[in-house]
């Protein structure tokens, strides 16, 4: 009973997902791409770096890799505090 | 866990280094080819697991350092964070060390795309150490109940004879 | 003539992909809200961040272009959106984070439970 209650109303959201392609561009068809554009031709004339991810990620966006980096280590503080003494503590 | 059969051995033995140098060869080109840090450090940090699957957790717990881990993570962190402070005079990660494409280079030593690279073997690093950290640390408390005798322990993965 | 093939490879898949991305999300939604293992659930969140990670990159594919690496990308004249690929590179390692932090909370109520069971979580302890 609680099954088909919950497969009705995930059907429902897929309907209402499959509604909102309207509002997205076709597929392979990006409408704005200057930044993008931008960041293709100037990695390599500025910055020499042929992989454009890469230089993407660790110079035009490498603010948000140090956070990334953060997130990271406070992951591994976490699980570091949650088995300190080797899981001994019942 | 219990060590695994020797065919699984014998394939560690022969190919788990070439997976170090894999996983480093990816760090160090990260600006050139695909990948980068994170992906290489991944590749790098799966030979622990390797270990831990293989040959079990007794040589895992000899041959995992816990404090060469997290000195690992750390160095690769502060190493991080120093290289984006050297773009100071303009912004913070500013690639002040970038030689524009056809220029001409300070010292032979010096990537081309300046701290890209040197980014690339910093969170190579930290991405090495964290993920070993991990595997230590979730065995470790699983190490426990692996030995304890009233869970009823673990027969062998795949020999037939324990 | 290849500008004909890559219009007729367009019209073949259409939103294809979206659509895939959209089955993926209600696949694990709707083993998040049935599901009663622990490990089950943690499964399905990993299955809706990949998800939400291959709607980034669809997002940014632009049709007839090679991958964002300069010498790499063959006789293309475009290359694909290099942002969001980025943005995933981001969201996958903080996922991992996250799952690695999930699974240990797991071993620990498994270890103070004894059970995986939700429902069984629920009636041991309030």
């Amino acid at each position: 009973m609680k099954k088909t209650v919950f497969a009705a109303a995930v059907i429902v959201l897929g309907g209402l997902l499959c509604g909102t392609f309207e509002a997205i561009h076709p597929f392979g068809i990006p409408y704005e791409t200057a930044m993008d554009d931008y960041f293709l031709v100037h990695a390599l004339s500025d910055r020499s770096a042929q992989n454009v991810v890469t230089s993407l990620v660790f110079d035009f966006r490498g603010f948000d890799t140090l956070g990334e980096a953060a997130v990271l280590f406070t992951a591994l503080t976490a699980i570091g505090a949650l088995f300190r003494d080797g899981g001994k503590r019942e | 866990m219990k060590p695994l059969s020797v065919v699984v051995t014998s394939v560690f033995d022969i190919f788990a280094w070439f997976m170090i140098v894999f996983g480093v060869y990816v760090i160090n080109n990260g600006h050139n080819t695909p990948g980068g840090g994170f992906q290489g450090g991944a590749i790098v940090a799966t030979f622990m697991s390797f270990v831990l699957v293989a040959y079990g957790g007794k040589k895992f717990m000899t041959w995992a350092r816990e404090g060469a881990y997290g000195a690992l993570e750390l160095i690769g962190l502060m190493a991080f964070f120093a290289f984006g402070c050297l773009g100071f005079p303009n912004a913070f990660f500013y690639n002040s060390l970038a030689i524009p494409h056809g220029g001409t280079p300070l010292s032979e030593w010096l990537p081309y795309c300046g701290t890209i690279s040197l980014m690339n073997v910093a969170v190579g690093a930290e991405v090495v150490g964290a993920l070993s950290l991990v595997v230590y640390y979730m065995y470790g408390s699983i190490r426990m109940v692996d030995t304890g005798a009233g869970m009823g322990g673990e027969r062998g993965h795949d020999r037939f004879d324990r | 003539m290849t500008d004909s093939i890559a219009e007729n490879a367009l019209d073949f898949v259409g939103n294809a992909p979206y659509v895939v991305v959209a089955l993926l999300v209600l696949m694990s939604l709707y083993a998040m809200l049935t599901q009663k293992n622990l490990i089950k659930i943690c499964i399905a969140i990993s299955i809706l961040g990949a998800s939400v990670n291959m709607f980034l990159v669809l997002m940014g594919y632009r049709h007839g272009g090679g991958i964002p690496i300069h010498y790499l990308k063959g006789a293309q004249e475009s290359m694909v959106l290099p942002t969001p690929q980025c943005l995933t590179l981001t969201a996958i390692v903080i996922a991992l984070a996250t799952t690695a932090l999930m699974l240990s909370l797991v071993i620990m109520v498994n270890k103070h439970y004894g059970t995986l069971d939700i429902d069984e979580i629920r009636r041991l302890r309030g």
